[in-house]
C-alpha cells in the first residue's frame, strides 16, 4: 500500500486553495488505490489548526513547526519534507505548482536524488506508479510523463486545475522533532503589493488587456471590467514590453500559463505565444475589432467591435446580472 | 569574481509544434533554434556584473550538436569562456539528469562565485534544472529574480510572487535563475560576433565529467515522456457582431455567459 504525502503551503498559518486542490487530488488517487494520504505543513505557528486538513483528505499531518520556518526557505523546507518523507514513506510527495511549489520542487526532488513531474494537469496512477499529463511547449503540446525510477517521485499540481473537495474527519497531528537544516537562501522581507492584487496564475477569471487597448491608462476600463466580476489582470506579451503594465500580468510563453474557468481576451490578437499561454482556459472570449484576428479561432464566444464602445455596457450589464 | 552561465538552445518561441519520432518527441523538421529567452536575462546579467566589477563569464550548455551555435551567440555577447557538453539525447526531459551533468560541468569548470540561469527553458518548461544543480553544488539558490545587487561574498535578490514580492539573501557562491524583468539583453556587436569567432568552444562528453549517459537515461531516469500529443482543437466559437450595436452585442455576450456557458 503506498502513501502520497502532500505539502501544504500556508501563508500566516491558512492553507492555500491551491494547496487544498492538491490534497484533495491525492485524496481521489488514493481512494481508488487503497492508498493513504499524509499532508506536512512548515511554518512557524502553525500546528494548532493542522487537524483540519483531514477535511481535505490527510490521514495524518506531519507538522514542522520552528522559528525557523517562519519565513520560506527551499533549504529549510526540504528539510522538513524529507524528515516527514522518512516517516510517511511516500511513494509520492505532491505540492500545488504555485511560485513556491516550483521553487522547492527542485531542491526537494535533488536531494532525494528523484525526478519531478512539474506543473502538470492530469494525474492517476498506472498499478503503483504515477503518471501524469503536462503542457509542453507553454500548451501546444500535452506530454504524458512518469518519474522513470523515482522512488517516490515529486509531483506539482497545477493551480485551478484539480477541484478541492472538503468533508473529512480531523487528521492525526504528528509533529516532527526538531529538524536539522542549513538555511543559507531565505526570505528577510515580503512586500505585498498595492491593493492585494489577484495574481492570474491563480485566478478563476481572467480580463486581459493588449495592444488594442492603446494607452497604459486604458488599463483602468480593463480593471473595470475584471473588478465586477473578481478577475485577475492580464496582459500580452507587447503591452508588458511596452511598459504599460508590469511583467507579473503577463500571459503567454515568456509569461504565466493559466487556465482559468474565463478568459477574456480584449484588444489581442492572439500571437501564437499568447495563445499557448491560455488556450486551455475553460470558456474563453475574445473582444476585437479584427474578425480576421487569431484570438477568434480558440474563443468561445466574441465580439467583433471597438472595444472602447463594448467594454462600457458589458460592465454595466454584468453589474446588473450580479445583483440578480 | 568568476560567473557561470547556464544556457538551454531551445525551440523558438513563434514555432509551430508538430508531433515526431516515435510519438513522445517533436518533429525538429523546420524549427529555428534560439537561447532560451530567460537565460538571455541571466546571460545579461553576468556580463553587465562583470563590467561593472571585474571577473569572467563562463557560459555552459549542455545538447546536440547545434548547441555549439547558441554559445557562439553568448560569447558574441560577451561570454568571455564556453564550454559544450556534448549529448542530451538518452536524457532528454529529465531535469535531474540533466542537473546532474551541468553540475559536474559547472565544478569541472569552476570554481565560481555566481551561478546564473534562466527560470526555465522553454520548451519543456519545467523550471526545475537550476534548484537541482545548487543542491547538487550545495550551494544555495533564489530563483525568479527579478532584481539582483551582488556584494562582497553575499547577494541580495527580489522575486515576484503571487500577491507580493519576496526578497531574498544569500552568502556566495550562490545560483540565481532569472526572471523577466531582471534586464534588457543586449544584442551582439558586430566586434563582439568578430571577437567571438577567436574563441574555441571547449567541448566535454558527459564521461568527461564521470558520468554515463546512457545509465543516467536508463536505470537511473528519473523522469520519461512517454507520449506527446497537440491539444484538441476546439469547435467555432458565437461570435456577434458589435459593429453597429456594441451595446446590444455586450448584453448578448452577458446573457450567454450567464446562461449558456455558465462562466459568470
Amino acid at each position: 500500500m503506498g502513501c502520497i504525502l502532500t505539502f501544504v503551503e500556508q501563508r500566516g498559518g491558512v492553507p492555500r486553495k491551491a494547496s487544498l486542490e492538491a490534497l484533495s487530488q491525492a485524496r481521489r488517487l488514493a481512494q481508488g488505490a487503497g492508498w493513504t494520504v499524509c499532508a506536512v505543513l512548515v511554518g512557524h505557528g502553525v500546528k494548532e489548526r493542522a487537524g483540519e486538513l483531514g477535511a481535505w483528505g490527510a490521514t495524518t499531518v506531519y507538522v514542522a513547526d520552528e522559528e525557523k520556518f517562519a519565513s520560506y526557505s527551499a533549504e529549510g523546507y526540504s528539510a522538513a519534507i524529507v524528515a516527514a518523507a522518512n516517516a510517511c514513506p511516500p511513494a509520492a510527495i505532491f505540492m500545488a505548482a504555485t511560485i513556491t511549489g516550483r521553487d522547492l520542487s527542485g531542491r526537494l526532488a535533488a536531494r532525494l536524488r528523484v525526478g519531478c513531474l512539474a506543473d502538470v494537469v492530469a494525474v492517476s496512477l498506472a498499478g503503483d506508479r504515477v503518471q501524469a499529463v503536462r503542457p509542453v511547449y507553454s500548451g501546444k503540446a500535452l506530454a504524458t510523463v512518469d518519474g522513470g525510477n523515482s522512488s517516490p517521485v515529486v509531483v506539482t499540481l497545477r493551480p485551478n486545475v484539480f477541484p478541492a473537495e472538503g468533508g473529512g474527519a480531523p487528521a492525526q497531528v504528528v509533529e516532527l522533532p526538531p529538524v536539522e537544516a542549513t538555511i543559507r537562501s531565505k526570505v528577510i522581507e515580503v512586500k505585498a503589493s498595492e491593493g492585494g492584487e489577484l495574481d492570474v496564475a491563480e485566478a478563476d477569471i481572467i480580463v486581459s488587456g493588449g495592444r488594442g487597448i492603446k494607452a497604459a491608462e486604458n488599463f483602468a476600463l480593463i480593471r473595470s471590467l475584471a473588478e465586477p466580476l473578481g478577475a485577475a489582470v492580464g496582459a500580452s506579451r507587447a503591452v508588458v514590453d511596452a511598459g504599460w503594465i508590469p511583467h507579473k500580468h503577463q500571459v503567454g510563453q515568456t509569461g504565466k500559463v493559466v487556465s482559468p474557468s474565463l478568459y477574456i481576451a480584449c484588444g489581442i490578437s492572439g500571437a501564437i505565444q499568447h495563445l499557448a499561454g491560455m488556450s486551455s482556459s475553460k470558456v474563453i472570449v475574445a473582444i476585437n475589432k479584427d474578425p480576421e484576428a487569431p484570438i477568434f479561432k480558440v474563443a468561445d464566444y466574441g465580439v467583433v467591435g471597438d472595444l472602447f464602445q463594448v467594454i462600457p455596457p458589458l460592465v454595466e450589464e454584468i453589474k446588473k446580472l450580479k445583483q440578480e | 569574481m568568476k560567473y557561470c552561465v547556464l544556457v538551454a538552445y531551445v525551440p523558438d518561441t513563434a514555432s509551430i509544434i508538430k508531433i515526431g519520432g516515435a510519438g513522445n518527441r517533436i518533429d525538429e523538421g523546420g524549427i529555428k533554434w534560439i537561447i532560451s529567452p530567460y537565460d538571455e536575462f541571466a546571460l545579461e546579467e553576468a556580463i553587465r556584473l562583470k563590467e561593472a566589477r571585474g571577473g569572467e563569464v563562463t557560459v555552459i550548455t549542455y545538447g546536440p550538436d547545434r548547441g555549439s551555435t547558441g554559445l557562439r551567440e553568448c560569447l558574441a555577447r560577451g561570454a568571455d569562456r564556453a564550454v559544450h557538453v556534448m549529448g542530451g539525447e538518452a536524457t532528454f526531459g529529465d531535469a535531474f539528469a540533466i542537473a546532474r551533468v551541468l553540475a559536474a560541468a559547472v565544478q569541472k569548470a569552476g570554481p565560481f562565485d555566481l551561478i546564473l540561469c534562466g527560470i526555465k527553458g522553454v520548451g519543456s518548461d519545467q523550471s526545475l534544472v537550476g534548484a537541482m544543480v545548487a543542491e547538487l553544488l550545495d550551494v544555495p539558490h533564489v530563483s525568479g529574480v527579478v532584481k539582483l545587487e551582488v556584494g562582497e561574498g553575499s547577494l541580495t535578490a527580489q522575486r515576484d510572487v503571487e500577491g507580493g514580492t519576496e526578497v531574498f539573501t544569500a552568502p556566495l557562491p550562490c545560483l540565481v535563475a532569472a526572471h523577466k524583468g531582471l534586464n534588457e539583453p543586449r544584442y551582439p556587436s558586430l566586434k563582439g560576433i568578430m571577437a567571438a569567432k577567436k574563441i574555441p568552444i571547449e567541448t566535454w562528453k558527459p564521461a568527461d565529467l564521470g558520468l554515463d549517459e546512457a545509465a543516467l537515461g536508463g536505470a537511473e531516469a528519473t523522469s520519461r515522456w512517454l507520449k506527446l500529443e497537440l491539444p484538441a482543437a476546439k469547435a467555432g466559437g458565437t461570435i456577434l457582431n458589435g459593429e453597429e450595436d456594441p451595446a446590444g452585442a455586450a448584453r448578448e455576450l452577458a446573457r450567454l455567459l450567464r446562461h449558456e456557458a455558465k462562466a459568470i
